[in-house]
């Protein structure tokens, strides 16, 4: 007696013995099945995989580039400009702004150097001397050139400068953080 | 006749001077017994062979493993709480690869769900295959049917836009109307008296766990009840002891399964990728404007307890539902009768067809209603449109809570707004981070408010204690009323 009918408690003429399904002789249409359901499975995994690959295939995280201001206010620069620039942080379907002081200058060729006001021995925010005509910071007393170049103090490195570009007109810059207590620069986010 | 199944189980597993079959196939079935397996799966004998009529069952189980996939894939970006809720099924919506078909595939899923099981139904109950000992597969059938609309009740919660929010609240207010529970009821769905962030987890918790693990069990017996009573067949065969010629479950059956699993890929994926599912503007519970409008598979009972107010409703809500209930519930027990052809049960066929065309009658009635109440018409037009606009909108990120925008609403007093730029100025902000949110230099200061009055922040700034000069906190010298905007903004840190 077949295994599943003898579960019923009917007694209806059972058909002719199945065939194994080992039998190949009986198997091409199981086969067909099996590669025509695995075909079909593998296409509707299509989406499923892109769907969750997403993250990685695509820039889910994202420091987008903040305006400092319009090139002009900048010509004719004789000591380092203050300015406030939103930083907008994208993580995934969140985004944090926050604001950060930086500090434009411009070096010998006239090019634009934007430094972070970040001190790179402990993360102080340091401001422009006008009187001492350089950068002290009001933690540890480290001081800097106009340029950020160390002068004295604890800090191992000069002030760090950050990306910044010229597009039609604006001066935009990509604010990022820096290792501190380091004398190299090593971006930290 | 021969026995093939039970020689041939043990030809495969206990049988060691039987032939062994080479190969991969053989290797695998020898541990794992695959093929007995399959035998017992496929080889289902159906009473007077396979027909499309019986394609329901699979069909169901094929959309609910669907669903499955698609479910636990959404949960990859999907975050169940008030604040997050709409933002994340927007992100899926609107930014990730594939994310509008694949949630379309849900939601659409749900409603190809609750019309497969309507025709699974209807099968079975024109065909009197629920008669001769098939009690409790009838049984978990109806347990199934509850917990398939209870998953599409808690699933449209889930995206908390405004089309979803504002039908929760009428289902879980109609709920509320039943006799003595009622009330109780509702607070213990929606986590509370009002509709909120509770009710979202709570939803979310019935959606993704307790339900889905009571259909897995229910299916399981439901499959069990099913192969223990045997295939019904149609409806010419005694329920008890069918005597039609059977044909085994594969391949005839099987392949008609398929034609139907084929057909409803088919139309899921052109319906997905053409007309995917919209979301709405996110719920805005203050908005006293909107008309709420259930799916169509609630319709019929959203204008049926439209008929029902006072003292009469006890009737309308309790008594003429609970007892439609628990007749289709307890038929099998009451209809005992070997006759399974309708033709030959006119009661039966009679109380199917009075209840389909009251259902169908009161859908189309509240359809109707709304197309000629001009009021009405044109407010649901509005509805659509504002879901149409907030479709074409780019997605917009949620500005985390640590944002300046939302430091700034805490700033609208202009006095505590010069502080915050005397505290950059004065580098402040240097030890004590942006915001007061504190460095390794110097603690924080938000939430001092919470622990010191202003004066005595004033009287620190000026005489900072020992223990602050330690630090490297020098006086602050400033004038009065800047020292008191300084004081302000100190004290606005959240």
């Amino acid at each position: 007696m077949c295994g599943c009918a003898s579960d019923s408690e009917g007694a209806s003429p059972k058909p002719a013995a199945p065939p194994s399904f080992l039998d190949g002789r009986r198997s091409f249409l199981g086969a067909l099945l099996g590669v025509g359901s695995a075909f079909v499975g593998g296409l509707l995994s299509v989406p499923l995989v892109r769907f969750a690959l997403f993250p990685l295939l695509r820039r889910t995280t994202e420091l987008k580039s903040s305006l400092v201001g319009a090139v002009s206010e900048f010509s004719a620069l004789t000591a380092p400009a203050m300015r406030t620039i939103q930083i907008e942080q994208v993580d995934g379907w969140r985004k944090t702004v926050s604001e950060k002081a930086v500090y434009v200058t411009t070096d010998e060729d006239g090019q634009f150097c934007v430094l972070t006001s970040v001190c790179p021995h402990l993360g102080c925010t340091v401001p422009w001397n006008k009187e001492k005509n350089q950068f002290i910071c009001p933690c540890h007393g480290a001081t800097f050139t106009k340029d950020g170049a160390l002068i004295s103090g604890p800090s191992l490195r000069g002030m760090d400068t950050l990306e910044s570009s010229v597009q039609g007109g604006q001066l935009l810059v990509r604010f990022q953080y820096f290792r501190q207590l380091v004398s190299y620069k090593e971006v930290i986010g | 006749m021969a026995p093939p199944l039970i020689q041939s189980t043990q030809t495969d597993e206990s049988n060691p001077s039987a032939p062994r079959e080479p190969g991969v196939w053989g290797w695998l079935n020898r541990r794992t017994g695959l093929d007995s397996l399959l035998r017992t799966a496929l080889y289902e004998p159906i009473p007077g062979g396979a027909r499309f009529a019986y394609v329901f069952g699979s069909g169901l189980l094929f959309i609910f493993i669907s669903q499955v996939i698609t479910g636990v894939f959404l949960a990859l970006y999907y975050v169940p709480s008030a604040d997050h809720a709409h933002t994340t099924v927007a992100y899926i919506t609107k930014s990730v690869t594939a994310g509008s078909f694949l949630r379309s595939l849900h939601a659409y899923g749900a409603s190809a769900m609750v019309i497969v099981l309507l025709l699974h139904l209807s099968q079975t109950y024109l065909y009197g295959a629920y008669k001769g000992r098939r009690e409790l597969l009838w049984l978990t059938g109806c347990l199934l049917f509850a917990l398939i609309l209870g998953m599409a009740f808690t699933g449209y919660l889930l995206p908390w836009d405004q089309r979803s929010y504002f039908a929760t609240a009428v289902g879980t207010n109609a709920a509320s109307e039943i006799p003595w529970i009622g009330e109780s009821l509702k607070r213990m769905m929606r986590g509370g008296t009002e509709m909120g962030t509770l009710t979202i987890s709570r939803f979310f918790v019935a959606h993704v766990f307790l339900i889905p693990a009571c259909i897995f069990a229910l299916v399981a017996s439901h499959i069990f009840f099913f192969r223990r009573a045997g295939a019904a067949g149609p409806s010419t065969e005694n329920p008890y002891a069918p005597a039609q010629k059977a044909e085994l479950f594969y391949p005839r059956q099987v392949l008609m399964d398929l034609a139907l699993t084929a057909l409803l890929i088919m139309g899921l994926g052109l319906l997905c990728f053409f007309v995917p599912v919209q979301l709405g503007p996110p719920a805005n519970p203050a908005d006293a404007q909107y008309i709420p409008r259930p799916e169509w598979y609630y319709l019929p009972i959203f204008q049926w307890l439209k008929y029902w107010h006072g003292a009469a409703s006890i009737v309308g809500i309790l008594v003429i539902p609970t007892v439609l209930v628990l007749a289709v519930v307890v038929l099998p027990f009451l209809d005992r009768g070997v006759e399974r052809r309708p033709w030959k049960r006119p009661v039966a066929m009679g109380a199917y067809a009075f209840v389909l065309f009251a259902l169908v009658g009161l859908g189309l009635r509240s359809h109707y209603l709304d197309r000629h109440d001009a009021g009405v018409a044109q407010q649901l037009a509005k509805q659509r449109s504002e879901e149409e606009e907030f479709m074409r909108k780019p997605f917009e990120p949620e500005l985390s809570s640590a944002s300046l925008a939302a430091a700034n609403v805490a700033l609208a007093d202009p006095l505590a707004a010069k502080g915050k730029t005397i505290f950059e100025a004065q580098s402040c902000n240097g030890c004590h981070g942006d915001g007061g949110v504190g460095t390794a230099a110097a603690p924080a200061l938000v939430g001092i408010a919470a622990k010191l009055p202003p004066e005595q922040v004033a009287e620190l700034f000026k005489h900072p204690t020992p223990k602050m000069t330690a630090g490297g906190m020098p006086p602050i010298d400033l004038p009065p009323d800047d020292l008191k905007a300084l004081v302000a903004y100190v004290q606005s840190l959240k």
